[in-house]
């Protein structure tokens, strides 16, 4: 059985403001998890959570006040680490003045591989993110899309062993994301190990074994989108049409788009309020029952750090 | 080694691509001109002024590539953050710097090598000979080239741990008064304390000595530069060198990036 592929142990990141840097604001607090080897692990959180402080960290672009990370066994700041890993920055920029191919060519060299080793993993890399036909083209002239797509490319033009990805779907248009999200499924298949940070909660429910939710730069919440939500029934949706105009009681708690009308009971009233909406005229079209999302799990912890921030706020006025 | 050799290359196909070797037709057109009109103004000193003149304007343009571009080695990268993904390859950082500096080192040598080149066909037009005499103009060019080194090793360095518009003033300010370092060491001992003139002679020794590199007038009048100096002026710019790329090594290894 195979170790975890990212370790982070108490990883703490402060940054010193103001007049001779007396104070501190704290980005990144007591940050432990591990991603388990050949998983697909979405870092999610909304903007200034924290995600892309932890990422930095990991790649060594930062560096922790506290707290270590090991990747793939060895600490991060063995340089030679890098060598099995793939790292996209967020909104990646590179040296406009080279053409896609000569960057990746550039990149490549720092893996010692040889020329006709590099020549064939620039060309297959291009192909795999669709960009042959802009193969010669300076990145000044890349929209945002084929920069990102430039980006993934680099990032995995080696074979790395596991993928660490900020916010990779950003910039994108839906062809674009749903690429992305085929690469990263194509990444798992191989056995690759794949973090990627996200705001984006569909794909991270989507593509993750796993994911750890980050608010307020700490971590609220580990494990697969299934588990980390109540997936208690939360309640019944009926879908109904109803022509004409009625009284039922009921009425007057669905929400109503055209002739359709939504309505939310218990589990429990489910049979007494169809019994109703059929009495009073209304056509049955769908039951579902109701559970709780990964986005209302996360909005809940970004309300209560909201809630937590103002009230420290109040009392510290 | 071999990393900083990549970055290094890199280096040079950036400054050729944003055109940086464009100032070569400044110069070609300004001795172009100087050789027409020096024959009309000036009798029997025409390589003298040929000679001041180029190696004047050769160290005017270097100086102003080394300063601005040593600058932006580092602080453009880092602005537009296109050291990420570069920082994510298994480079250090010292690697990544040293292969900036060797890369805008580069492009100075080949700018520097094509003004010489210049230099001399216009001595060869006005004197329609080469003497062995003309060897020190070599020399200058040589050294003028090694306090372009030096300058841009003092520009990555300030840039490392500052904005990019007090690096440049920085590097400046330490140019100018590096061509004094002389006069600094030779301040009258007599109207200053102990304290004072032992100060001001180890901050004459610590501050890097450009007055040196200066052999216009040596190779204006045709006199040949001492062997001693050349190897004196060389051990010093690799010493200097050293020492600062180490210090911005040491700076920005520790730099959190944004």
């Amino acid at each position: 059985m195979p170790g975890p592929a990212i370790e982070i142990e108490n990883l703490t990141k402060e940054y010193p403001f103001g007049f001779l840097h007396l104070k501190k604001k704290t980005s990144l607090e007591g940050l432990s998890m591990q991603v388990e080897t050949g998983e697909v692990f979405g870092f999610i959180g909304p903007n200034g959570a924290g995600k892309s402080t932890t990422i930095k960290l990991l790649m060594r672009l930062i560096f922790p006040t506290t707290g270590s990370a090991r990747i793939l066994g060895k600490a991060i700041s063995d340089v030679e680490m890098h060598r099995d890993i793939g790292y996209l920055p967020e909104q990646p920029y590179f040296y406009d003045y080279l053409t896609a191919a000569e960057l990746l060519d550039y990149f490549a060299r720092f893996h010692d591989l040889t020329a006709a080793d590099r020549k064939d993993r620039v060309e297959r890399m291009l192909k795999k993110v669709g960009l042959e036909t802009a193969r010669k083209i300076q990145l000044r002239k890349y929209s945002k899309g084929m920069l990102q797509r430039v980006g993934l490319a680099q990032a995995i033009l080696h074979d790395p062993k596991v993928v660490i990805l900020d916010e990779p779907m950003s910039g994108l248009d839906p062809v674009g994301r749903r690429e992305v999200r085929d690469i990263i499924l194509e990444l798992k298949r191989d056995g690759k190990t794949v973090m990627f940070s996200t705001h984006i909660l569909s794909d991270a429910e989507m593509l993750c074994d796993r994911v750890g939710v980050i608010v307020g730069g700490k971590l609220r919440g580990v494990g697969a989108p299934g588990t980390l939500v109540d997936m208690k029934t939360q309640g019944m949706e009926i879908l109904f049409e109803l022509r004409g105009t009625s009284n039922a009681p009921l009425l007057s708690k669905a929400t109503r788009t055209g002739d359709r009308y939504q309505l939310q009971v218990a589990e429990e009233e489910l049979y007494a309020a169809i019994e109703q909406l059929r009495g009073a005229g209304a056509r049955i079209l769908s039951v579902a029952q109701v559970k709780a999302t990964l986005e209302a799990f996360f909005m809940n912890l970004v309300e209560a750090d909201r809630a937590q921030a103002s009230a420290v706020e109040v009392s510290g006025k | 080694m071999k990393r900083a050799g990549v970055v290094a290359w890199n280096t040079f196909r950036e400054a050729v691509r944003d055109r940086v070797l464009y100032n070569l037709v400044f110069f070609a057109l300004l001795m172009m001109t100087a050789a027409v009109a020096v024959g009309q103004i000036s009798i029997g000193i025409d390589r003298t002024v040929i000679v001041s003149l180029g190696l004047s304007a050769i160290s005017a343009i270097g100086l102003l590539i080394s300063v601005f571009l040593g600058v932006a080695l580092v602080s453009k990268e880092m602005d537009k953050r296109t050291l990420y993904a570069l920082l994510a390859k298994p480079v250090r950082r010292w690697e990544f710097l040293l292969g900036k500096f060797g890369g805008l080192v580069l492009t100075l040598a080949v700018n520097t090598a094509a003004m010489a080149v210049g230099l001399l066909l216009v001595m060869i037009y006005v004197k329609h000979t080469l003497e062995g005499s003309d060897a020190a103009v070599l020399v200058a060019v040589y050294f003028i080239l090694l306090k372009l080194a030096l300058i841009v090793a003092l520009a990555l360095l300030f840039s490392c741990f500052t904005t990019p518009l007090l690096a440049i003033l920085f590097t400046a300010g330490l140019y100018i008064v590096g061509l004094y370092v002389q006069e600094l060491r030779n301040l009258p001992v007599q109207v200053m304390s102990p304290a004072m003139s032992a100060f001001t002679k180890w901050l004459s020794y610590v501050l890097p000595n450009f007055e040196n590199y200066n052999v216009m007038a040596m190779a204006a009048h045709g006199r040949a530069v001492p062997g001693a100096l050349i190897l004196q002026n060389t051990l010093y710019t690799a010493v200097y060198c050293t020492i600062v790329l180490t210090a911005a090594a040491a700076v920005f290894s520790r730099r959190n990036l944004k």
